[in-house]
């Protein structure tokens, strides 16, 4: 049986604005199995608000639309908000890019970390704490048992990424939005909490949009890749094919990339006249 | 002169020290980028530099002159900020245009609206975001907005904490070459963190490397692009780099 996780066909994300309405999403449309997607695609191209649509998070007075939007057979666009919040955390989780925005700011770690192992199993006192010390270890986190007890204001950048991912495999949802997970991570920490979450999705099947405007990342830790611009998907290809994209815009993109022993004076950047026609 | 001297800095949280023994200078002009593990300190070093902690012993100079950390005198003209996390730096409920020319009003400078629009095209936003306030905007649009809102002033120093992670690398060119073209025309004077060594080696004369709240290497840009560190920490964030090459 080859069940899609996630059917979307001609999604659409509407803000009206003082010029009128804007369509930030302009009717794209892709499956996904129990796989590994990854959405690039310039600042502003969508990327975020296709992954926020998924889990019907668009805040009012924005507006989302689709002809066909399918969980796992669940019909998301007949969803009450009351059975959407039943779905979310539980079988659909998203680690935000604002990762301290997505904390409990009045929390300490250690306590919403608890919170989130107990709304999924029933755990004694010292089997919670031990737990929660040991997920800190899986993304790497020096010192736990002091990061522990700190509140979000108080750790790192990457501390609070870390934090936030730890938290969104907690309940081992069936798909996973991961929105520029590791965007304040070097590369060898990222790769550490890449891996994990990889490992996670293969011994689960879980399916991953993997939310990124990093190609090196993307061509490592997805199996398909879709390049969106100005809210459309202008390519798709597998990631192992991303060197040979065609789209001006992909293009562009593996050049923009400064190298190690960097040496050009400027950086090429694009041009968007190119196809921005539409 | 030297835009940042740092000797022997350590800095503490609640008594908690995090950052032990810091030292390094930045020469006016040039670009310093501090490179390392998360949590090892390295915002904590701007935020002790810009006045936002002054739980510090040791000595920090500003050109030439010792900061008091309890005596901290106004230092918006001559340095700017720019934060990690661009969600809280900005104020939910004041559009871009307000941000922009807050700090104008604040040090009475007169202004149409000129600059404003000046910089917002300098980081590559058009005029249909200047009435936008940050929710209506991605990630990558609020991170400008923030490094517009820094060089309102035209500062000679600017302290910038991973300003370009949160873009995609289009964007990013275009931020890292007007910062290059910034420092050229009006000899700005940078320290950068960032966890992205190839940004280091396109905008950086120098970088440090910290690990555990310690300055554990400062070498050149040169050393970067050979791979030729003295540590071993230094040279396994390199290797990590090295690996990292669209397949
Ligand atoms: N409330 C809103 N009103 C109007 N436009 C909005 C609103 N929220 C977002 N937008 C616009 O929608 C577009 C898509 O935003 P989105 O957050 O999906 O971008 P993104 O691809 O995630 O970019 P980034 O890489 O910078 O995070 C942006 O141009 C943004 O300005
Ligand atoms: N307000 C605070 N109260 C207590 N501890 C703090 C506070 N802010 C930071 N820390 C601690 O200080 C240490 C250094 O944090 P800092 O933010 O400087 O790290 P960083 O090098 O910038 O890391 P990253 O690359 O992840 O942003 C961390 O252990 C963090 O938990
Ligand atoms: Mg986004
Ligand atoms: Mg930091």
């Amino acid at each position: 049986m080859s069940q899609k996780l996630l059917e979307v066909e001609d999604l659409r994300v509407t803000f009206p604005t003082h010029q009128g309405d804007v369509e930030v999403v302009k009717g794209i449309s892709f499956d996904l199995g129990r796989e590994r997607l990854a959405i690039v695609g310039e600042s502003g191209s969508g990327k975020s608000m296709t992954g926020r649509a998924i889990l019907k998070l668009i805040r009012s007075p924005g507006r989302v639309t689709a002809k066909k939007f399918v969980f796992d057979g669940i019909d998301l666009n007949k969803q009450s908000e009351r059975q959407m919040r039943k779905l979310r955390g539980a079988r659909i989780s998203m680690v935000m890019q604002d990762p301290k925005f997505s904390l409990n700011p009045v929390l300490s770690i250690e306590d919403q970390i608890a919170e989130a192992l107990r709304t999924h199993q029933t755990l004694t006192r010292k089997e919670l704490d031990e737990k929660v010390l040991h997920m800190l270890e899986q993304v790497r986190i020096n010192d736990p048992a002091r990061v522990a007890k700190l509140y979000p204001h108080e750790v790192s950048g990457g501390m609070g990424q870390r934090i936030m991912i730890a938290m969104m495999l907690i309940p081992e949802p069936d798909l996973l939005i991961a929105d520029e997970p590791t965007s304040a991570l070097d590369v060898s920490v990222q790769a550490q909490v890449l891996d994990l979450i990889d490992n996670l999705i293969r011994e689960k099947g879980m399916g991953l949009i993997l939310i990124s405007h990093d190609l090196n990342l993307v061509a490592n830790y997805a199996d398909r890749v879709l390049v969106m611009n100005a809210g459309e998907i202008v390519e798709q290809r597998d990631a192992a094919d991303l060197q040979n994209a065609t789209h001006p815009y992909t293009q562009g993109l593996l050049n923009a990339m400064p190298r190690l022993d960097e040496t050009r004076d400027e950086l090429p950047t694009l041009d968007r006249t190119q196809w921005a026609a539409t | 002169m030297s835009a940042i001297e740092l000797n022997n800095l350590n800095i503490a949280y609640s008594s908690v020290q995090v950052v032990h023994g810091a030292s390094l200078t930045v020469e006016e002009g040039e670009s310093f980028a501090l490179v390392g593990e998360s949590g090892s300190g390295k915002s904590t070093i701007l935020k002790a530099i810009c006045g936002l902690n002054d739980e510090w012993t040791g000595e920090i100079k500003l050109y030439g002159e010792k900061v008091d950390p309890r005596k901290r005198a106004d230092i918006s003209r001559i340095s700017q900020m720019v934060f990690q996390d661009p969600y809280g730096s900005l104020h939910p409920r004041k559009t871009v245009d307000t941000t922009l020319s807050e700090p104008l009003t604040i040090h009475g400078i007169k202004d149409n609206g000129d600059r404003v629009v000046e910089m917002l095209n300098a980081v590559g936003l058009d005029q249909r975001y200047r009435f936008r306030f940050p929710h209506q905007m991605s990630g990558g649009q609020r991170q400008r907005v923030a490094i517009a809102r820094a060089l309102m002033l035209k500062p000679k120093l600017m302290l910038l904490d991973e300003p370009t992670s949160a873009l995609d690398v289009s964007v990013q060119a275009e931020i890292l070459n007007l910062l290059k073209q910034l420092r050229k025309d009006q000899n700005l004077t940078f320290l950068l963190v960032t966890h992205d060594l190839p940004v280091v080696s396109f905008l950086c004369d120098r970088l440090a490397v910290m690990k555990k709240g310690k300055i554990v290497e400062i070498a050149t840009r040169d050393q970067l692009a050979k791979g030729t560190f003295n540590e071993p920490y230094s040279q396994e964030l390199y290797q990590a780099s090295k690996h990292e090459h669209v397949a």
